[in-house]
């Protein structure tokens, strides 16, 4: 990236609110349901209908706008969107213009170490569209079809202020979002099912100038990866067109994951006029500060509060916590096993350590993991009674993992039992005495490194089971004897 | 007096006193039907098999409380289950909803029997039924006018004793301006009164749907089953409901009643102002008080109406894009080609016309000049009319500037056509209830009065209604339409 251009960013992302029902009519807000089989005459447009707005989407609404600092209006109106497309079916969507819900809010990020708080503008509330499916491609389909299920799902639109200055910061401030937004318990937060979609407002200036340069839309953003390749390409075309005397003009353009571009899908002149105008079918919607309270008092615990509980109850460093409470669900996982074992810093480096390599090889959630937390708390006080070494608990993690049997089960079945008893390894360790005679003369002479080749045929002996402890007090006083 | 010729009330006493069958009633409604609507064509649909089978089963039931056993229509802009509602267009015209408006269900439950559908100007558009995309309707006082509009098929019907009422809907007087041209009683109820969940939007925020009978009792008998709240419409406001028919007592002595003095200026026919003068003249014979008052903005309701109306309806009619339901092109090339298309054979050119209007006073750079400066007109109107309801209980004018015109005689200025609302448009402007009553004729034709009323007090409007007509006779005269 040039050094002479500073890069401005900001983010429009909408997110799926995941209440039981769609805003304005009584159908079941899913994903991936039959097409068309979550439609009725008003989501799908028909004569003589009219909206009802669903009050858990509001609950909702007020509960992002709490999670992300916001101030919540106490009169916000709805408005209507007007363009045509076969999947908009009233062929204007209701949105809210220029009184939304939420305004005027913020949330902090670290990048390299260092904390900055990005403002929030406003989020509004709107319906959703259905979806088009195309038999074969776009522009070799001979026909389309309209999925409606879509149609009428809430939508949370949170933008930002221009304040991220990389493609980096945007993926600190995505991240950020997704994590209060689960926290908050208002989203799934899914990129790639869409229920959190990102369009990304870039532009660069010349260090130093106040005005903001001509900024372009860029849309298609399916996941934080593509976000950022795509404002990292985007800012690399601006500086190169500026560098080569050319002007920047004001567009929407779309990112094409083949081809690794931003292309240009429409200029300013071109962009539609949507003809806003207020709802007709809505009255105002009156917020009552009884109502905020009301949501304030149901908020659950955020990150940040989590994290600060984790650093001085289990005296887990910064990074640790944060990773801990980047889910609601990594967070609620790691709370419960402290209910059965009280070591928070070994559960964390469990879960930082094996959980997440397996869940990362799997690509699955913690929330599908079929290790519960008390079978993971069980497996760490199996090491601690010196059941099992800490080598021979990964394989009965990886076990767990994979069948969700108990650890106890595990290594009764697979025979992975440290073998404790006293007496048994010591029987196995004066038989290893009795074939080594040179060796122990070598360890009585003075090389005491000769015990390691002695404690190796123990283990050689009982598969790997000899408690290793155990093994090195017995051999020592034998051998000291 | 035959049975088709029975008011609504006059029938439930029939049906009570066992002096009638449903069935009966139906079959003579059916017969007038025959005898007269090759003339009127006040009906797009009509369902006579239903409505014998409705009718059967309500004798059979033997339970003849409130309209159970009575025929009516709907105009059709009020989808009704299983029967065609097509808003006189073709783009709607084979469109049959699979639900009822709460209107449509409300009448259902209550029993009545549903005859048939009315015409109308296209999705409301129009004050004299020509420009419903099928055929005109005609004035039962005179074949060769027009019924009014937009809910011309519901007023004729009604006065040619069709049916013995109808539901209509009005945005801008396509009740009351009927209603005045055709003889009948009209009530448009305050918005929010009445549910329009189910009726095809026009203008949402003026839209209201309401009643047409032959005679006042009727009108708040039906007004009670349509009125109150309705959880699927939101602008349905949750207000109590009175029951309307303990307003028809017949005494309004002290009752303070305003006449604008903007509603009687040129442009209104002289003998229409001279009978409703005259009318005025009865209501302090019986009892009230009469006294000239203003509503100073009055002037600027019309223009201001055709900017909000046309702007909401272009949004309320964009939903017609041929996707869904409805027509559709299928010879277009592409998807813009088959809304353009689908749009331009579906849609007739008054529609055609608003929803550009409405396209323009919307767009941006516009917006400000015309829509937002539209709204705060709306404003200044309802004020007028809160000031002049500070003193006075109810307000009466004419309904319209003249009574009906000939078929074709105002096709060709959209202004002068508009201009038939003049009355009526500022009553929808500031939401209240308006009602227009049978009160003389001039040149054998029927001049009606509008009673206009505060907000949800339409008691006030069927109360003064109910004295004027109970002292008068202009309700028993009917139309000959020269068929027997
Ligand atoms: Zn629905």
């Amino acid at each position: 990236m040039s050094k002479d251009f500073e890069t401005v960013i900001g983010l429009e992302v909408h997110v799926e609110l995941k209440t039981r029902s769609k805003i304005f009519c009584s159908c079941t807000n899913e994903f991936g349901a039959k097409p068309n089989t979550n439609v009725c005459p008003i989501c799908s447009g028909f004569p003589g209908m009219l909206p009802v707005l669903n009050e858990q989407v509001v609950d909702y609404a007020i509960k992002s706008g709490l999670a992300l600092n916001c101030e919540i209006a106490d009169y916000c109106k709805f408005d209507r969107k007007n363009y045509f497309y076969p999947d908009l079916p009233k062929a204007y969507q209701i949105s809210q213009y220029d009184l939304p819900v939420c305004k005027q809010g913020y949330l902090d990020i670290e990048v390299n170490g260092e904390r900055k708080r990005i403002g929030i503008t406003r989020a509004h509330l709107e319906e959703d569209a259905g979806k088009l499916v195309h038999q074969g491609t776009i522009s070799s389909t001979t026909f389309s079809l309209v999925d409606l299920n879509r149609s009428g799902v809430p939508l949370l639109e949170i933008v930002s202020e221009p304040d991220l200055r990389s493609s980096q910061e945007a993926r600190a401030y995505m991240e950020k979002l997704r994590s209060l937004l689960l926290f908050a318990g208002v989203s799934d937060c899914k990129m790639e099912e869409g229920s959190l979609r990102c369009d990304a407002n870039v532009s660069v200036r010349p260090y130093g100038q106040e005005e903001l340069g001509t900024r372009a839309e860029v849309k298609n953003l399916n996941s934080f990866k593509a976000m950022e390749k795509a404002i990292d390409y985007e800012v690399r075309r601006q500086i190169e067109a500026i560098e080569d005397g050319e002007e920047i003009i004001q567009e929407t353009r779309t990112w094409e994951e083949e081809r690794q571009i931003t292309r240009s899908m429409r200029s300013k002149e071109e962009a539609h006029d949507y003809r806003y105008f207020p709802e007709p079918d809505l009255p105002p919607l009156r917020i009552s500060r009884e109502w905020v309270e009301r949501i304030l008092q149901s908020l659950p615990e955020m990150p940040e509060k989590a994290r600060e509980r984790l650093m001085e109850e289990y005296d887990l460093s910064e990074y640790d916590a944060h990773l801990l409470t980047l889910t609601p669900d990594y967070l609620a996982f790691f709370d419960e096993c402290t209910l059965y074992y009280q070591d928070g810093k070994i559960i964390s480096n469990w879960m930082m350590g094996e959980l997440n390599k397996l869940l990362n090889q799997k690509n699955m959630d913690i929330a599908e993991c079929r290790i519960k937390p008390a079978a993971l708390a069980d497996m760490l006080k199996l090491i601690d009674e010196g059941r099992i070494s800490g080598k021979m608990a990964k394989d009965v993690f990886e076990e767990m993992f994979e069948t969700g049997a108990s650890p106890e089960k595990i290594i009764k079945e697979k025979g992975m039992e440290q073998i404790s008893d006293e007496a048994a390894l010591g029987t196995i360790i004066q038989e290893v005495i009795d074939k080594n005679p040179g060796v122990v003369d070598d360890y009585r002479n003075g090389k005491k490194k000769a015990t390691g080749f002695l404690v190796g045929q123990v283990m050689q002996a009982t598969k790997g089971q000899a408690n290793p402890a155990l093994v090195n007090k017995i051999l020592a006083e034998k051998l000291n004897n | 007096m035959d049975l088709y010729e029975l008011t609504l009330h006059e029938l439930q006493e029939k049906l009570h006193n066992k002096q009638a069958s449903s069935e009966e009633i139906v079959k003579a409604v059916f017969g007038r039907i025959k005898d007269v609507e090759a003339k009127i064509q006040a009906f797009i649909t009509l369902d006579e098999e239903g409505a014998l089978d409705k009718a059967r089963k309500c004798d059979a039931r033997g339970d003849f409380s409130s309209i159970a056993g009575i025929p009516y229509g709907l105009k059709d802009i009020i989808c009704s289950q299983g029967m065609k509602t097509t808003c006189a267009s073709k783009i709607l015209e084979n469109f049959v909803p699979f639900y009822d408006a709460t209107v449509a269900s409300r009448l259902k439950e209550a029993g009545g029997v549903l005859v048939g559908k009315l015409n109308m100007d296209e999705f409301a558009m129009g004050s004299s039924t020509e420009q419903s995309a099928f055929f005109p309707t005609r004035n039962p006082w005179d074949l060769d006018r027009v019924p009014g509009g937009s809910s011309g098929g519901s007023a004729a019907a009604v006065a040619a004793c069709e049916i013995p009422f109808a539901l209509g809907t009005d945005t801008g007087g396509s009740i009351r301006q009927p209603a005045s041209f055709c003889g009948v009683v009209g009530l448009k109820p305050t918005y929010g009164r009445v549910s329009r969940y189910g009726v095809v939007a026009y203008a949402s925020s003026l839209d209201q749907v309401g009643v047409f009978s032959r005679e006042v009792r009727d009108c708040a008998l039906v007004l009670n089953i349509i009125a109150g709240r309705d959880p699927l419409d939101s602008t349905c406001v949750d207000i109590e409901k009175p029951d309307y028919t303990e307003f028809l007592r017949d005494d309004i002595k002290g009752l303070k009643i305003g006449y604008p003095r903007e509603y009687f200026q040129e442009g209104i026919a002289k003998g229409i102002k001279d009978t409703v003068k005259k009318a005025l003249l009865k209501y302090e014979e019986l009892g009230a008080l009469v006294e000239e008052v203003s509503l100073p903005h009055s002037e600027y309701a019309l223009p201001a109406y055709y900017l909000v109306a046309p702007a909401e309806a272009s949004a309320n009619l964009a939903r017609f894009d041929g996707v869904r339901y409805g027509r559709r092109d299928f010879e277009a090339e592409n998807v813009i080609q088959m809304f353009s298309s689908t749009r331009a054979a579906g849609f007739g050119d008054e529609v055609k016309m608003r929803i550009m209007l409405g396209t323009y006073a919307l767009s941006s750079g516009y917006y400000d000049a015309y829509y937002l400066k539209a709204l705060k007109v709306r404003r200044l109107i309802k004020n007028d009319f809160d000031k002049v309801f500070n003193d006075f209980d109810l307000i009466v004018s004419p309904t319209t500037p003249t009574t009906a015109f000939k078929l074709g005689e105002q096709t060709g200025d959209p202004l002068t056509l508009y201009m038939n609302d003049i009355l009526t448009v500022p009553i929808n402007m500031a939401g209240l209830p308006g009602m227009s009553i049978p009160c003389g004729f001039v040149d054998a034709l029927p001049v009606g009065m509008q009673l206009i009323g505060k907000p949800f007090d339409e008691g006030t409007l069927i109360r003064a209604a109910y004295a004027f007509e109970q002292n008068t006779d202009y309700h028993t005269a009917k139309p000959d339409p020269g068929v027997m």
